[in-house]
């Protein structure tokens, strides 16, 4: 019994020699779509971990024991920020006994302090719900502040791995060339969406609606973190009358039940949208994001 | 062997951090050439942010410009930023503060007062409270980092009738290397599974009979925590305790202030998206001197003098569709206990005399979430008592009379958001001879800012 546990011990601490042994910068990513802007910046020379799926709130998130064995072995974890993480993020870096990671330490990235935070709150108070005192956290939303934080992510990379430095930089060149090429072929092809109206599930989406120039009507769920009553789904159909929206929105992590609901009483297209990468089948990558975003909204609008 | 199997760990830790200490060489080689690379990024940037300014004039500030070439946006974002959360007060060095209420109303079939356990002789916090209409104990939560390599945490407690209570209050550390963590002070034990959560998190109005009976409701103490961190994949750690040892089931601080010590070993990780678990084994050892058992109205049933042995295997396994609880999750949890004592009994009346025991205990619950805010549950828990020498009299707190205790409850919980609860909990207990219905009533309400917990 005894031999047993030491071998088992001995195993356990070479193993991790042997990972700490390998080249790549261990990423912690705390959202598909960092995950998905680190692997094209990083490339060969990083090995990414996704924590949350675009199927899941990343604002409930549990602080599961795999995410803290993760975050242990990790050289750079990136988040989101603005209090998105909350709820779990805290935990994980008490939890990691990792002092690289830790805020404050070059490990340790968050990408809402590169991009202009909107819908920043004036007043506290949790009659609102779980609202963020830094401003809607939901920055992905908008592909320009993409290109901002991958600016950031790109010189963070270059600070913790000096050697790989030009293999950074060249990326990061790449990716910008690529990206600005997409802005513009989104801006046409989205042209047709400005001043459009809908009603969306959560206020998740300001940054898109800045981006497009889409106008939300009404919110779904207006309490952040509580469920719609029954007398503000009536409110939002009186409400269709007077300033009719062409359709609604929402996250592919969200319940659909409200939803569409809604989209039956009033006779409106309803649209799920990717959130993040890998929310719908056509949303693999950071690119497909956006294209198949804009291709939901525009077949709901000419349907 | 103790001693042995602690050599051991330690050789285990020092060869998981070595290969960082090899390192160090090439980084330090590394680092010059950093910053020599970043003294040149800088020089450019500075540059750079000169040309900036001016455009910046030239630029209107309206986001509907989409024209803008988004490095260009780039540039001018993040000064905006920086103004927006710059402030200059020292409030912000403020901790996290939090405040949870809770109360409720409970109703038995059998008066609490009469509450007991054949067989066991049971600490000072094993019961179930009061009838009726109450207010629990409120707790005010403080929690920071105190600088780059502590966090510390106070948890105080304030009881209905009045008083103030430390129930927790901790340092902890965050920069040590090589997976290892440092706790100090006063906390909640490690071991098993629930012990370590405040009751505000649990799923039921009270805790299980088996944790009430081995645990006296929750266990911990002042003393010392190290854990180490595995650096696997999967989730593995290893932890340990020196505690003073005045909290049942050890007593009296013996052995000069550190009279009880623990190890444990948690595992754990995912199925899928959809599953994830976590198991331990734990090992607790106590010494007693004078340690005071209880009947349910503070009298003092006895005293014990000895040493006690206790195991607790805990497994739980979550389960939430692609990984999002949020409108549906389940939850299955069970703790197994299996407790040894030697030494000697005395009971009220002063009569000495030689006491073992060997008992076992455990409870399973499973919860389930069916939609946003509603959730409902069941929990088994049961206790056996084994008792043996000369202090077992007939009729005494030691007498087990052929009954296996045990408590069957029913939970409906409702939560409005993760800051308001309210709960509904029916419960059978047959603890004694006589069974028991059981109703409560719970509200568990939070204000202020609170952490998320642990899984």
């Amino acid at each position: 019994m005894r031999t047993w546990i030491k071998l088992c011990l001995m195993f356990v601490a070479m193993q991790g020699s042997a990972w700490q042994a390998q080249a790549a910068i261990h990423v912690f990513a705390c959202e598909p779509e960092w995950a998905a802007l680190v692997g094209e910046l990083g490339g060969g020379d990083v090995s990414v971990y996704t924590a949350t799926s675009a199927l899941q709130d990343p604002h409930h998130i549990q602080a599961r024991p795999s995410l803290i064995a993760r975050m242990r072995g990790s050289d750079l974890v990136i988040a989101t920020g603005a209090q998105l993480e909350i709820g779990w993020l805290p935990i994980l870096l008490r939890q990691s006994a990792n002092p690289a990671i830790q805020p404050g330490k070059a490990g340790y990235f968050e990408a809402a302090a590169f991009v202009r935070m909107l819908e920043v709150p004036t007043s506290m108070d949790r009659i609102q719900g779980d609202v963020h005192p830094g401003g809607n956290p939901h920055i992905q939303t908008d592909p320009r502040n993409i290109l901002r934080v991958a600016a950031a992510i790109n010189q963070r990379l270059q600070q913790l791995d000096a050697t790989h430095a030009n293999e950074y930089q060249q990326r990061f060149i790449d990716f910008s060339d690529r990206w600005q090429a997409a802005l513009q072929r989104w801006q046409m092809m989205a042209a047709p969406l400005r001043g459009v109206k809908i009603i969306a599930y959560h206020k998740g989406w300001a940054y898109m609606l800045n981006w497009l120039g889409i106008q939300a009507v009404g919110i779904i769920e207006p309490v952040a973190g509580v469920s719609p009553g029954a007398a503000h789904l009536a409110e939002l159909l009186a409400g269709q009358k007077s300033d009719p929206a062409a359709m609604v929105i929402y996250a592919a992590y969200q319940d659909d039940k409200a939803s569409d609901w809604l989209g039956q009483r009033t006779g409106i297209p309803v649209v799920k949208l990717p959130f993040s990468v890998g929310g719908t089948d056509k949303s693999g990558d950071l690119f497909a994001l956006y294209d198949d975003t804009i291709h939901r909204l525009l077949k709901a609008l000419n349907r | 062997m103790r001693k042995s199997m602690f050599a051991w760990l330690l050789l285990c830790m020092i060869m998981a951090a070595l290969p960082a200490q090899a390192d160090i060489m090439s980084d330090l080689h590394l680092m010059k050439d950093q910053m020599r690379k970043m003294q040149e990024k800088m020089d450019k940037m500075e540059a750079e942010l000169q040309a900036a300014k001016k455009d910046k004039a030239a630029v209107p500030e309206d986001a509907s410009q989409r024209e803008i070439s988004p490095l260009a946006q780039f540039k001018q974002a993040a000064p905006a930023q920086l103004a927006s959360t710059t402030r200059s007060d020292a409030n912000v060095f403020n901790p996290q503060i939090s405040f949870i209420l809770n109360g409720g109303y409970r109703a038995f079939t059998q008066n609490p007062a009469r509450f007991s356990v054949p067989g066991f002789a049971l600490g000072d916090a094993s019961g179930l409270g009061d009838r009726g209409l109450g207010i629990n104990e409120s707790e005010m939560n403080f929690a920071s980092n105190v600088d780059n390599s502590f966090f510390a945490s106070a948890t105080l407690s304030l009881a209905p009738q009045g008083g103030l209570a430390v129930e927790e209050a901790f340092v902890q550390t965050l920069g040590l290397p090589g997976g290892v963590t440092i706790k100090g002070g006063r906390f909640f034990s490690g071991i098993g599974y629930i012990n370590q959560f405040h009751p505000h998190h649990d799923d039921f109005i009270d805790r299980s009979l088996a944790n009430r009976v081995f645990l006296n409701n929750i266990f911990g103490g002042d003393g010392l925590q190290a854990r180490w961190l595995a650096p696997t994949e999967t989730f593995f750690e290893l932890g340990g305790e020196v505690l003073r040892g005045d909290r049942y089931p050890g007593g009296g601080a013996a052995l000069r202030g550190a009279g009880a010590w623990d190890i444990f070993a948690k595992m754990g990780g995912d199925v899928g998206f959809s599953n994830s678990w976590l198991a331990g084994i734990s090992w607790l050892g106590t010494k007693s001197v004078a340690r005071e058992s209880f009947d349910n109205n503070g009298v003092v049933s006895g005293t014990f003098d000895g040493d006690n042995r206790l195991i607790i295997g805990s497994l739980v396994w979550k389960w939430a569709p692609q990984g999002n609880p949020v409108d549906r999750n389940f939850k299955l949890q069970s703790e197994v206990f299996h407790g040894r004592e030697k030494g000697a009994f005395t009971d009220a009346a002063g009569l000495r005399g030689l006491y073992t025991n060997n008992h076992w205990g455990g409870y399973a619950e499973a919860v389930y979430q069916f939609t946003q805010g509603w959730d409902v549950g069941v929990r088994h828990s049961m206790v056996v008592a084994n008792n043996a020498g000369s202090a077992v009299l007939p009729g005494s707190v030691l007498d087990s009379a052929g009954i296996h205790p045990n408590r069957t409850s029913f939970v409906l919980g409702y939560a409005n958001s993760e800051f308001s609860r309210f709960r509904l909990q029916y419960s059978l207990d047959k603890s004694q001879a006589v069974s028991d219905h059981q109703l409560a009533l719970q509200y568990i309400i939070l204000i202020g800012a609170h952490g998320g917990h642990q899984f």
